[in-house]
C-alpha cells in the first residue's frame, strides 16, 4: 500500500523560489535530460507507453500511444507522406474548465518540471518546434515559464546540440487571449495558427495533420510534467502507485465548501472520503450535496459517490467521468438549478458558434433555466430541458457540447424534484392576462 | 404590401457589389479601407512586431500576440490595429477582424488604466462573487460589463473561470490575482485603484497598467515596462496550493522511492 498522499510533482513546490533553475536543479532536475537523450527514441516512446501513464488533461488518452502514433521515417529510407514533414509538440496549458486549477499553480511553482517533460518528450517524438499554449488570463503563470525557457536555453538544456546531443530544440510560449474552447485541442491548433479558436473535424488526427498539417502531439501540462518523474524512476515505480489501468500520482483539486480547499497529489483512485479526510472535511460541518469529479463538464454526483475510486475507470462506472480532477464540492445551502444555471451560462457564452446544435442549444438552455432560476418555469420546462440536451450531446462538432449538458442532465436526474418544486411556487400563481388571451386565439387547450 | 416591382419595372443598371473578391485576395472595399487606415502609430512597434513573427514556424501564428501588441499601444484593438496586424502578416483586414472579434480578451472599446475581472462562474458566485461583482460595479457608478468608469480608472467585466477555484471567490486586476476575495476587499481594491495606488497581488508581480500587462502577453516578459526580471519574483505559491505537499511531509508520507536503476536504461 502507498501513503494517502504521494507527492511527486508537488513536493517541487515546497521550496523557497521554486520556480527558479536553481532550485529545479537541486531537487534532481534536468537529470531525466541526460537519461533520455542517452536513450534512443523509441525506447523512450515505450517506457512512456508501459508506465500507463493516461492524458492529465481530462480524456485519459494512453500518452505513450499517443507519441506512437506520430509517423517517423523507417531506418534506411527516404521518408514520404506525414513522415517526411517536421513534427510538433504542442503544450495545452489553457486550463479553464470550471474547477480546475492544478496547472495554473504547477507553472507557477515549478515551470522547469514541464520544460524538462518538453524537451524528453520532443526527443521522444523527434520535435524540433514545442510551443506552450498558455490561456492569457493569468500573467505571472506566463512571467515564470518565460524566465524559465531562458533560465534553460542559458543552461544549454534548449537551442541547438542540446547537451552534445545534436539535438536541436527550441520552445515558444504562446499567450491565448481568453476562449475556452481552446482547451479542445484542434482548436487550440486553429488558434496557434493565428485563427479562430474552433475545432477541427477528425480525422485526420494532429498526430497525421496537426500543427500547419504536420504530425503534433498534443498534451497536457500535468502529463509532461509527469514524464521526467517516470524516466527517473521507471514503469515499476510509477505502477506503484494508482490503479492497474490508471497508474500514478494525481493532483487532485479540491474547492467549495470544504474546510481546507487546496491541491492534494494522491494515487489515482482515492475516493473523495478519503479526500476530503484530508482537507479537513466539509466547511462548517455542513453536509455535502453535490460535487463534481473533474470540472463542471464531467456530470454531477452525490454523498452517495464518496467511496467511488476517483480514477478514470471508477468515475466512469459511476455514471460521471475523471475530468481533470477538480472536485467542486457543495453544501447543502447551494441550489442545483441556480448552480446548472451558473454553468449552462458559462457554456452558452464559450460555445464557437462553429455547429448548430451546441451555439443554438446552449442559448436556450440558459433561458430556460434563467426563467425557471427566476421563478417563471414551469414543470414542461425540464422536459424540454432534457429534449436539448438530447439534441446536443453526440451531436455537437466537438466535446464542448457534451460537457454543456452535463450538469443538466445529472443535476435533473439526481435532484429533479428540486426543479419541480422551483416550478411548483409559481403553478399557483395567476397567469399573465396576454398569455390567456393568446391561448384563446390560437383555438389551444388551456 | 404593394408589389411594386412588376414585370414593368425598369432595370436597375448592374453594380458590382461591395464584398466581390478582387485579385489580393480581400474586397475592394477592404483594400480601399486599409489604404486609408493610418497606422502610424504603431510606428514605434514595429520591430517588436518583426520580432514576434520570427518566433515561429509560419508567420501567422504571430496573430494572436501583435493583437496583444495592438492592445498595448492603443489599449484596445481599433481599426487601424486590425490594418497594422493585416499589414505585418500580408493578410486581410477581414482575416484579422475575424480573429480580434472572436476572443474575449480583445477589447473593442478602449479599456481604462486597469482592467478588473470578476469571476462569476459557479464555484466563486456561490461562495460570494456575485455580490463581489455587483459591489464593485456600484462602486465605480453602476457601470455593466466591459464598461469604463467615469474617471477611466477601470473598466470592469464578469469573467468565466480563473482557474483559482480554490482560492475562491478570486478576481483579477490586469490578470493578477486577488485571491479569497470578500465585498469589502474587494471595495478596497477599487478604492485604491481610484486613489492612483496600486494595490498589491496576492500572487504574482506589483500592478502596472492594462496597456503594460499587454507587452508581456505579446511576448516581451522582462521589458521595464512591465516590472522587467524582477516581476518573476514573488510567492511560489497560494497556501493552498501547498497544502497537500505540507500535509504529506507533516505526515511522512512520500511516493515510493525511486528504485537505484531507473526503468529507461
Amino acid at each position: 500500500m502507498t501513503d494517502p498522499l504521494t507527492p511527486v510533482l508537488t513536493k517541487h513546490w515546497l521550496g523557497p523560489e521554486s520556480w527558479t533553475l536553481r532550485n529545479y536543479t537541486e531537487l534532481g532536475g534536468y537529470e531525466a535530460l541526460r537519461t533520455a537523450l542517452a536513450t534512443p527514441p523509441d525506447d523512450l516512446v515505450a517506457l512512456v507507453k508501459d508506465s500507463g501513464l493516461r492524458g492529465r488533461g481530462g480524456a485519459g488518452f494512453p500518452t505513450g500511444m499517443k507519441w506512437s502514433f506520430i509517423p517517423q521515417a523507417k531506418p534506411g529510407e527516404t521518408p514520404t507522406g506525414p513522415a517526411a514533414k517536421p513534427k510538433y509538440l504542442v503544450i495545452n496549458a489553457d486550463e479553464g474548465e470550471p474547477g480546475t486549477c492544478k496547472d495554473v499553480p504547477l507553472m507557477m511553482a515549478d515551470p522547469h518540471s514541464l520544460i524538462e517533460g518538453c524537451i524528453i518528450t520532443s526527443w521522444a517524438i523527434r520535435a524540433h518546434f514545442c510551443a506552450i499554449y498558455v490561456r492569457g488570463e493569468v500573467v505571472h503563470v506566463l512571467r515564470r515559464l518565460h524566465a524559465a525557457v531562458r533560465e534553460a536555453y542559458d543552461a544549454g538544456h534548449l537551442g541547438k546540440d542540446i547537451h552534445g546531443s545534436g539535438f536541436d530544440l527550441d520552445i515558444v510560449v504562446h499567450a491565448g487571449a481568453g476562449a475556452y474552447i481552446c482547451g479542445e485541442e484542434t482548436a487550440l491548433l486553429d488558434s496557434l495558427e493565428g485563427r479562430r479558436g474552433q475545432p477541427r473535424l477528425k480525422p485526420p488526427f494532429p498526430a497525421t495533420a496537426g500543427l500547419y498539417a504536420a504530425p503534433t502531439v498534443v498534451n497536457n501540462v500535468e502529463t509532461i510534467a509527469t514524464v521526467p518523474s517516470i524516466v527517473n524512476g521507471g514503469k515499476d515505480w510509477f505502477r506503484t502507485m494508482g490503479r492497474e489501468r490508471s497508474p500514478g500520482p494525481k493532483i487532485y483539486s479540491l474547492s467549495g465548501h470544504v474546510e481546507r480547499p487546496g491541491q492534494y497529489e494522491a494515487p489515482l483512485g482515492t475516493t473523495l472520503r478519503e479526500l476530503l479526510d484530508l482537507a479537513g472535511g466539509m466547511k462548517d460541518g455542513i453536509p455535502l450535496k453535490f460535487w463534481t469529479p473533474g470540472g463542471s463538464s464531467t456530470p454531477l454526483l452525490t454523498d452517495e459517490h464518496l467511496d467511488v475510486p476517483l480514477d478514470f475507470e471508477g468515475a466512469t462506472e459511476a455514471g460521471s467521468m475523471l475530468g481533470t480532477t477538480a472536485l467542486m464540492i457543495f453544501n447543502e445551502t447551494v441550489s442545483v438549478p441556480w448552480a446548472v444555471m451558473k454553468w449552462t451560462e458559462f457554456y452558452e457564452h464559450e460555445s464557437c458558434g462553429k455547429c448548430t446544435p451546441c451555439r443554438e442549444g446552449c442559448y436556450w438552455l440558459a433561458g430556460i433555466l434563467r426563467r425557471m432560476v427566476d421563478g417563471e418555469g414551469t414543470e414542461a420546462d425540464i422536459d424540454t430541458l432534457l429534449d436539448v440536451c438530447d439534441n446536443i450531446l453526440g451531436r455537437s462538432f466537438c466535446a464542448l457540447g457534451d460537457g454543456a449538458v452535463s450538469p443538466i442532465t445529472s443535476g435533473i436526474k439526481y435532484f429533479r424534484q428540486e426543479f419541480v418544486d422551483l416550478c411548483a411556487l409559481n403553478a399557483g400563481q395567476q397567469r399573465h392576462p396576454e398569455v390567456d388571451r393568446i391561448v384563446e386565439l390560437s383555438g389551444a387547450s388551456a | 404590401m404593394s408589389r411594386a416591382l412588376g414585370p414593368e419595372a425598369p432595370a436597375a443598371p448592374p453594380v458590382e457589389p461591395e464584398h466581390a473578391i478582387d485579385e489580393a485576395g480581400g474586397t475592394t472595399a477592404q483594400h480601399a479601407e486599409r489604404a486609408s487606415v493610418d497606422t502610424t502609430v504603431f510606428d514605434g512597434v514595429r520591430d517588436r512586431a518583426t520580432a514576434i513573427v520570427a518566433r515561429y514556424p509560419q508567420p501567422r501564428s504571430a496573430l494572436l500576440p501583435l493583437l496583444h501588441l495592438v492592445q498595448h499601444v492603443e489599449g484596445h484593438v481599433s481599426r487601424a490595429g486590425i490594418a497594422f496586424c493585416a499589414e505585418v502578416l500580408e493578410i486581410t483586414t477581414a482575416e484579422v477582424s475575424a480573429v480580434a472579434t472572436f476572443y474575449t480578451m480583445y477589447k473593442r472599446e478602449p479599456v481604462g488604466r486597469h482592467l478588473v475581472s470578476v469571476c462569476t462562474n459557479t464555484l466563486c458566485a456561490a461562495l460570494g462573487g456575485d455580490d463581489i461583482y455587483a459591489a464593485v460595479r456600484e462602486r465605480l457608478g453602476g457601470i455593466g460589463h466591459e464598461q469604463t468608469s467615469a474617471d477611466g480608472t477601470a473598466t470592469i467585466e464578469h469573467a468565466e473561470c480563473l482557474a483559482a477555484c480554490d482560492l475562491a471567490p478570486v478576481l483579477t486586476v490586469d490578470y493578477e490575482f486577488f485571491d479569497k476575495q470578500t465585498v469589502e476587499s474587494a471595495v478596497e481594491i477599487i478604492d485604491a485603484l481610484q486613489r492612483g495606488e496600486k494595490p498589491h497581488p496576492t500572487r504574482g508581480a506589483p500592478l502596472n497598467d492594462f496597456r503594460s500587462v499587454e507587452l508581456l502577453l505579446a511576448g516581451f516578459f522582462d521589458d521595464p515596462a512591465v516590472g522587467g526580471l524582477a516581476a518573476v519574483a514573488g510567492p511560489s505559491a497560494a497556501e493552498e496550493s501547498l497544502r497537500g505537499a505540507r500535509l504529506a511531509e507533516e505526515r511522512g508520507w512520500t511516493a515510493p522511492p525511486v528504485p537505484d536503476e531507473g526503468g529507461s536504461a
